[in-house]
């Protein structure tokens, strides 16, 4: 009944699942190449024709495109079909009686060894029997008129190893869907002391109310004797209707969940000083000399320097040159207000250009990019005051905030894909047969052993049993 | 005790794994097979002498006050790589016991290690670190990634000497006549990757429960994530073909080849990509 629909014969063809493998190889690369989820300008630089391939196949979101998901379906769908398949020819194999036994299988084979022995069949199944129990320990003997087989096997269930890992593939899948159906990925900036339950949703510019609040209340930097950062740390309150519910200490690598939200340490800034006492300090403008900070990396150096509009200042380490395209007095991010912003180019000594925006208010704001070096404005002052030791500065903390209820199925689906393979590569089934054959006077012996997999080890094994027979 | 320190030990790793590779490569080319039984215990001196530098290290950053197993960057990982893949060469002579496979394994190992401390670009000092590899899932993931790496690499040595017998053979004699027999390499080729995929699956695993436990999403489409992914779906592919297509021989080798192709882009090639972080609107 399957044979004649030719919907089923084009997905049990294992040439679909190559050439959808290589499918999703090859254009997995183009979202590694191009940019994802910039803004349209952005693309601009592509030309006309690119603009356009770009926006009809979504190529500047393209893991997400219907044609990329659509190659992940059919995937699915090729690997349900064929295991359903595989599993209705092997299936028997698998869970079949073992009694449908067939020495002739064994005994025509080319590999098979035989040996001649003129002790009656009792005696060489009592010597024989305890050799091949050695390795099959649920072997049996079976007597028929004037042939004895003596049968073990072993592994036959590693035989779904394949159908395990088929099986994870679709678990993972499936938890993909159900974490973008029902999760999100958010984003909270939040200066200590203060308390939200606002989450901005990533990429959307939407917001999500929670129904608790965190207040984070305290930020803290602990560095290493060469300056390098050693841990950032937020201590965050959730509350639930004005009443504390969790108190925990966030780090980097260790989360708080709470009722199936997730929240993770992610960015940090220095609330601008003048947000903190001097809020009267007129804004700055385009005309302004603003002092630039250039935070190595590598080194975990700061330097300073001053820059106006459209004057390129060199980074030192070798790091690039810096440009001060424009002076902007609104910016967002994510849909939340940043207030005044230098947009500039950075101009790595290798490799590309980048467009980089510096929040007047939020100096640790290009931190997020993790790029090789991070640059900061400080807003002219009056009179430069002296740099504020670390306990007077007051902090905002990034949290990431995210919902998957897909997660169990995905480790479920990474569990059993380590299991699948591990099977499928490296346990096999396992067959071997002795046969004792009534011939005049004597008796003819074979011994003969069929694996599904790894046939050179069963060889071996083979060879070791024979070697005993003939020694016994 | 001041003067035998980590990275002294690794410097000198590296010249005995050059002198290793150069005995097997001499052996191919001058036709003689004896050069491989020093060879042998070289290489073997060569991966010990590292593991004595990577233990050293690993005290060493102890002893700075800022401990942590030594796998936290470029060249860390890269003594790591040869180390692993002299390891496995090592096993697949003993239990191959065919030591020409060196003149094509052995190189590998070394010029990692020539790479790691030779290149101005890569800094061999201990640093702290950062926070984000503050977690117990760096060793889990570095060591799973490198096992798959180092078995690719020689499942890559394996597929080129393929590739070349293949040309020939018949021949019997000449440099030719000393590489192992098509089916050898072909089944020996077929059980690295087994291995290396095995390890990558583990690597990207414990790579996606990592990031999940770090930034709160197990998969993210960063390059190196999709890189490591587009490797996964050429071995994976390489699998199918060959099981259930019957693929073998010099199909195989040129998948395999292209698959350590995508290997060396997935460890080297993305920090060449453009910068990806991107703000989103600004």
């Amino acid at each position: 009944m399957k044979t004649v629909n030719p919907l089923w014969n084009f997905f049990i063809s294992i040439k679909l699942t190559v050439v959808l493998l290589l499918s999703l190889a090859m254009t997995s690369i183009i979202g590694t190449v191009l940019p994802q989820n910039k803004n349209p300008q952005f693309y601009e630089g592509y030309g006309p024709i690119g603009v356009r391939l770009i926006e009809h196949l979504n190529l500047f979101d393209m893991y997400h495109a219907w044609w990329f998901q659509g190659l992940l379906l059919l995937l699915m769908i090729n690997i349900v079909v064929c295991s359903i398949n595989r599993l209705q020819k092997t299936g028997s194999l698998i869970w079949g009686p073992a009694s449908d036994i067939r020495p002739d299988r064994f005994v025509g084979r080319k590999d098979a060894r035989t040996l001649d022995d003129a002790r009656d069949t009792e005696a060489l199944i009592k010597s024989y029997e305890p050799l091949v129990r050695r390795w099959f320990p649920g072997c049996q003997v079976l007597r028929t008129e004037n042939q004895v087989v003596i049968y073990g096997e072993k592994g036959r269930w590693s035989r779904l190893g394949v159908y395990i890992v088929h099986l994870s593939v679709i678990l993972l899948l499936v938890g993909g869907l159900v974490g973008s159906f029902f999760g999100f990925e958010g984003f909270v900036t939040l200066p200590e002391g203060e308390t939200t339950d606002t989450v901005h949703i990533h990429g959307t510019g939407q917001t999500l109310s929670l129904d608790f609040q965190i207040r984070c209340d305290r930020f803290s930097i602990s560095r290493y004797e060469n300056g390098m950062v050693k841990e950032y740390r937020s201590s965050l309150t959730l509350l639930e209707n004005g009443a504390p519910v969790l108190q925990k200490d966030i780090i980097v690598n260790d989360p708080l969940r709470y009722r199936g939200i997730n929240i993770f340490q992610s960015s940090y800034g220095k609330l601008a000083p003048q947000q903190q006492d001097s809020p009267a300090l007129p804004e700055p403008g385009p005309d302004t000399e603003y002092h630039l900070h250039f935070l190595s990396k590598e080194s975990g150096m700061t330097y300073t320097r001053h820059a106006k509009v459209g004057v390129e200042v060199d980074i030192p380490e070798g790091l690039g040159k810096f440009l001060i395209v424009s002076y902007e007095p609104q910016t967002d991010f994510h849909g939340r207000p940043l207030g005044p912003a230098l947009k500039g180019i950075l101009t790595p000594m290798e490799g590309e250009p980048v467009d980089v925006v510096l929040p007047i208010r939020f100096p640790g704001f290009d931190r997020m990019r993790s790029g090789d070096v991070a640059i900061a404005v400080i807003p002219p002052r009056p009179s430069p005051p002296a740099a504020l030791p670390d306990e007077e500065t007051r902090y905002y903390t990034g949290l990431q905030v995210t919902r998957d209820p897909g997660v169990g199925l995905v480790y479920a689906g990474f569990a059993l894909m380590i299991i699948g393979c591990f099977v499928s590569f490296y346990l096999s089934h396992q067959q071997v047969c002795v046969v004792i054959d009534d011939q005049q006077g004597r008796r003819r012996v074979t011994l003969s052993g069929i694996a599904n997999r790894n046939k050179i080890s069963m060889q071996h094994r083979i060879e070791k049993i024979f070697g005993a027979m003939t020694k016994v | 005790m001041s003067s035998l320190n980590s990275s002294l030990l690794l410097s000198v790793s590296t010249f005995v794994f050059g002198l290793a590779a150069l005995l097997y490569i001499s052996a191919l080319i001058f036709k003689k097979i004896s050069l491989t039984q020093p060879a042998r215990w070289i290489m073997v001196g060569a991966v010990l002498t590292t593991t004595a530098g990577v233990i050293l290290r690993w005290v060493e950053s102890y002893e700075m006050g800022i401990g942590h197993a030594p796998l936290s960057n470029l060249y860390e990982s890269l003594v790591f790589f040869a180390w692993t893949a002299g390891v496995i060469y090592v096993g697949v002579e003993y239990k191959y016991k065919n030591p020409i496979i060196g003149a094509f394994a052995t190189p590998i190992a070394f010029l990692a290690m020539a790479y790691a401390s030779l290149s101005p670009n890569i800094s061999d000092r201990i640093q702290p670190l950062v926070p984000a590899l503050k977690s117990n899932w760096l060793i889990a993931h570095v060591v799973t990634c490198f096992l798959g790496y180092a078995a690719f690499a020689i499942a890559f040595g394996l597929s080129l000497m393929f590739l070349i017998r293949s040309t020939n053979p018949e021949k019997q004699d000449g440099i030719l006549g000393h590489i192992p027999e098509l089916d050898t390499l072909d089944e020996l080729t077929h059980r690295m990757v087994l291995f290396g995929f095995l390890f990558l699956t583990a690597g990207i695993i414990t790579g996606a429960i990592w990031a999940n436990s770090a930034w709160g999403t197990y998969w993210s489409w960063d390059p190196k994530e999709t890189w490591s992914l587009i490797t996964w779906f050429i071995y994976a592919t390489l699998l199918h073909a060959r099981l259930m297509r019957g693929w073998q021989g010099k199909k195989i080798a040129w998948l395999s080849i292209v698959g350590f192709a995508a290997v060396l882009f997935t460890y080297f090639g993305v920090n060449l990509l453009p910068g990806l972080h991107s703000y989103g609107k600004a």
